[in-house]
C-alpha cells in the first residue's frame, strides 16, 4: 500500500437501483497525474463524488494512504489533502478574485482562527505568484462575478493550487477555453504533477494528448481500460464505445 | 483632501444623531420629548436589524425567529426592574411583583432569582438569547437543514416560544406582559423623562459598539466565508471549511444582538409582552433589512429607523392605512431597490433619478466613464 496514495477497492455506487459506478478500482502513486475520460455517463463526475465524500459509496472502499475515508464529511476529506475543482467554474462570485485565493489559501480554517488571525506574508506572497502566473494579477480586486468564463476556470484551478492539497481532482478543466488558455493550463497542471498527485477529466482529446499522461477510460461506471491515450485509442473497445469520435480530434 | 470631503456627511449624520441628543437636554433642538423617545425606540430596533443583516444578508439563512431573542433580552430587563423596585404600582403585598397576586402566587419562581442581581440581568440580556441560538442552531445546522426548512423551523420555534410564554401568567404573567414603566431604574423612574432621555442615550452610545462588532465579523475572512456560504456552501466544504461552526456562531451574535434590542426597545416602550414574539413582529424585522438594503452594515440601520419613523407619521395622519403602506414599501424595494434604500444609493441611484428629472447629465455608460473628464478627453482625441 505504501506506493499508492489512493486507491478505491471494487467501489460500486447506486442511485436508486442504478449503478453509477460498478465494482471499479483504481489506484494512484503519489507525484502521478492522471487522465479520464469516457463518454458521457460513464460516472466520472460520480467517481470524484466518491472520493471527495459527496457521495457514499454503497459498496466498497476508499482509502487515502491506507486509511478508509469512507463516510467523513467533504471538508475533513478535503483537510486531509484533497482538492477539488468542480465541472462548472465554482467561484464565490462576490468576492473579489485576492479574497476568493485568499479565503481557500487559509491554512487553518476554523472561524476563530480567521477572525483573530491574519493571513502571513508567506501565503499572500503565495496568492500574488499564483495571481501573476495564471495573469489575474490586474482582476485582483475585480469581483469574481464579473470575471469572462475562461478567467473563472483559471481562478476555480488557482483556488486549488493556493489551497495546495495532496491530490488534485480537476473536473473538465478547460471547458469553454481558448486553444490558447488550454494549452497553457496544460502547462499548468504539467507543472503542478509531481508535487501534487493529478487526476484530470476532460473531453477536450487534444488536451489529453497534451498531458502525455497515463489515461483510464470509464464506461457505463466500470474502467474499460488503461493505458497511454495512442495505446487506449488503438483498443477496438474504446473505439466502439465512442463509435469512432475518437478518430476525429 | 478627498477623504475629508467624504468623510463630511458622515460626520455631520453622526452628530445629529449620535452626539447632539447625548448631549442635548430636553426639548433641544426641536427634538421633543415624545419624537426624542421614539427615535430612541427606532434606533434600539436597529440592533436586532444589524443581527438579521449578519444571518440573512451576510451568511444568507431567512430567520424568521428573531422575536425570540428579542423578546428574552425584553423579559431579563424586566424581570430585574420588576423584582428590584419597591413602590405601590409594581410591589404587591407579599413584597413581589404585583402580578402575582392576581395568580395567587406567593412563592418566586426559581428563575426569576438571578434577576434579583443587576449585574447578572445585564448579562442575561444577551447571553439568555445566545444559549438559546446556539443550541437551536447547532440542532439546525448539524443537519444541514437550510434555505426556507431554516425559515419554517425559526418560525415554528418562535411560535413555541409564543405559546408558552402567552399561556404562564403565573410564571411572567401571560399575554398581560410586564410592565416596566412604574418601575425605578438608577432612582429613576422607569417611564419619566429624565429616564427615557438616559435610555435614549444609553442606545445611541451602544449602536456604534454593535455596529463595529459586525464590522469586525464581515470585513475580514470570516465575513468573506460568510458570504461563501450564502454564495456556494458545497464549494466551501471541498475547501476544508466546516461551515456549521460559523453558522452557530453568527445565529449566536445575530440573537445576543436581538436580546439587547429587545431590552432597549422594553424600557423605552413601558412593557414586554407576548406579542414581541408575534409572527408579524419577526416578519417585520425582516422588511425593515430588506428596506435599507440587507448585505450591508448601514442599510439595516437606515431601514430601522426609516421604516419605524414612517410608520409613526402615517399612523398619526390615518391609523389604519399603516399595514397598507408598509406592504406597498416592501413590494416597491423588492422590485424597483433589491439592494434597499442604501444600495440604491451607493450604486447610483440617486443620481439616475436626478438625470430622470433632468437635474443631472445623462450617462450612457457608467458615471465613472462618462463623467470623468480625463476619461472623456481620452475618447474624444481616440
Amino acid at each position: 500500500m505504501s506506493q499508492t496514495i489512493l486507491d478505491l477497492d471494487d467501489v460500486s455506487v447506486s442511485f436508486d437501483g442504478f449503478y453509477a459506478l460498478t465494482d471499479l478500482s483504481f489506484s494512484l502513486r503519489p507525484g502521478e497525474l492522471r487522465s479520464i475520460i469516457g463518454p458521457n455517463g460513464a460516472g466520472k463526475t460520480t467517481f470524484l463524488d466518491v472520493i471527495t465524500g459527496k457521495v457514499r459509496p454503497t459498496k466498497g472502499d476508499v482509502t487515502l494512504r491506507g486509511k478508509s475515508i469512507v463516510g467523513l464529511s467533504e471538508q475533513k476529506i478535503s483537510r486531509l489533502g484533497v482538492g477539488r475543482k468542480f465541472q462548472t467554474p465554482r467561484v464565490w462570485e462576490n468576492l473579489t478574485v485576492q479574497r476568493n485565493l485568499e479565503l481557500t489559501a487559509s491554512p487553518n480554517k476554523n472561524p476563530f482562527a480567521l477572525l483573530t488571525e491574519t493571513l502571513s506574508d508567506v501565503v499572500k506572497d503565495e496568492v500574488f505568484k499564483i495571481m501573476e502566473y495564471v495573469g489575474l494579477a490586474p482582476y485582483a480586486k475585480w469581483q469574481a462575478g464579473s470575471l469572462s468564463h475562461g478567467q473563472k476556470q483559471w481562478l476555480a484551478i488557482s483556488m486549488l493550487v493556493a489551497q495546495s492539497p495532496d491530490i488534485i481532482l480537476l473536473d473538465e478543466p478547460v471547458a469553454g477555453l481558448t486553444d490558447e488558455e488550454t494549452s497553457k493550463t496544460a502547462d499548468l497542471i504539467k507543472s503542478l504533477a509531481g508535487e501534487h498527485t493529478v487526476v484530470v477529466i476532460e473531453h477536450d482529446m487534444e488536451f489529453i494528448r497534451d498531458l502525455g499522461a497515463p489515461v483510464t477510460v470509464l464506461h457505463q461506471g466500470q474502467k474499460l481500460t488503461e493505458g497511454m491515450l495512442e495505446e487506449v485509442k488503438a483498443d477496438p473497445r474504446v473505439i466502439e464505445v465512442y463509435l469512432g469520435e475518437s478518430d476525429d480530434d | 483632501m478627498k477623504l475629508f470631503k467624504r468623510l463630511i456627511p458622515w460626520i455631520l449624520l453622526v452628530f445629529a444623531f449620535f452626539i447632539l441628543p447625548v448631549m442635548a437636554d430636553k426639548d433641544l433642538f426641536g427634538f421633543s420629548q415624545f419624537r426624542l423617545n421614539l427615535f430612541g425606540r427606532y434606533f434600539s430596533l436597529a440592533f436586532v436589524a444589524l443581527g438579521i443583516d449578519l444571518i440573512w444578508g451576510y451568511t444568507g439563512l431567512l430567520s424568521l425567529g428573531q422575536g425570540i431573542f428579542f423578546s428574552l433580552g425584553g423579559y431579563a430587563i424586566a424581570m430585574h426592574l420588576l423584582l428590584v423596585t419597591k413602590n405601590d404600582f409594581t410591589t404587591g403585598a407579599n413584597g413581589l411583583p404585583k402580578f402575582f397576586e392576581n395568580y395567587g402566587v406567593d412563592q418566586l419562581p426559581f428563575f426569576w432569582e438571578p434577576f434579583w442581581s443587576f449585574l447578572v440581568s445585564i448579562a442575561a440580556i444577551f447571553i439568555v438569547p445566545s444559549i438559546v441560538a446556539g443550541l437551536v442552531g447547532y440542532l439546525i445546522f448539524r443537519n444541514r437543514i437550510k434555505g426556507v426548512y431554516f425559515s419554517i423551523i425559526t418560525q415554528a420555534s418562535l411560535m413555541v416560544f409564543y405559546h408558552f410564554f402567552n399561556g404562564q401568567q403565573k410564571l411572567v404573567n401571560g399575554t398581560n406582559g410586564l410592565k416596566t414603566s412604574t418601575t425605578e431604574i438608577f432612582g429613576l423612574q422607569a417611564g419619566s423623562d429624565d429616564a427615557q432621555l438616559l435610555f435614549y442615550r444609553i442606545t445611541l452610545i451602544l449602536l456604534p459598539f454593535a455596529f463595529l462588532l459586525c464590522k469586525y465579523l464581515t470585513s475580514g475572512r470570516f465575513g468573506d466565508s460568510l458570504i461563501g456560504i450564502r454564495d456556494d456552501e458545497p464549494r466551501l466544504r471541498f475547501s476544508g471549511f466546516n461551515p456549521t461552526p460559523f453558522k452557530v456562531i453568527v445565529f449566536i451574535v445575530a440573537g445576543a444582538l436581538a436580546g439587547v434590542s429587545g431590552a432597549l426597545y422594553t424600557v423605552q416602550s413601558g412593557i414586554v409582552s407576548p406579542q414581541f414574539m408575534s409572527i408579524s413582529m419577526s416578519i417585520e424585522m425582516v422588511i425593515w433589512v430588506a428596506v435599507g438594503g440587507r448585505g450591508t452594515l448601514v442599510g439595516p440601520i437606515l431601514g430601522a429607523v426609516v421604516v419605524n419613523y414612517l410608520r409613526s407619521l402615517v399612523s398619526e395622519a390615518l391609523p389604519e392605512a399603516w399595514l397598507f403602506v408598509q406592504g406597498a414599501l416592501f413590494v416597491f424595494v423588492v422590485v424597483l431597490m433589491p439592494d434597499g434604500i442604501y444600495g440604491w444609493f451607493t450604486k447610483g441611484g440617486f443620481r439616475a433619478m436626478l438625470a430622470a428629472f433632468g437635474l443631472a447629465k445623462k450617462t450612457a455608460t457608467y458615471p465613472k466613464l462618462d463623467l470623468d473628464e480625463s476619461a472623456q478627453s481620452e475618447s474624444a482625441s481616440a
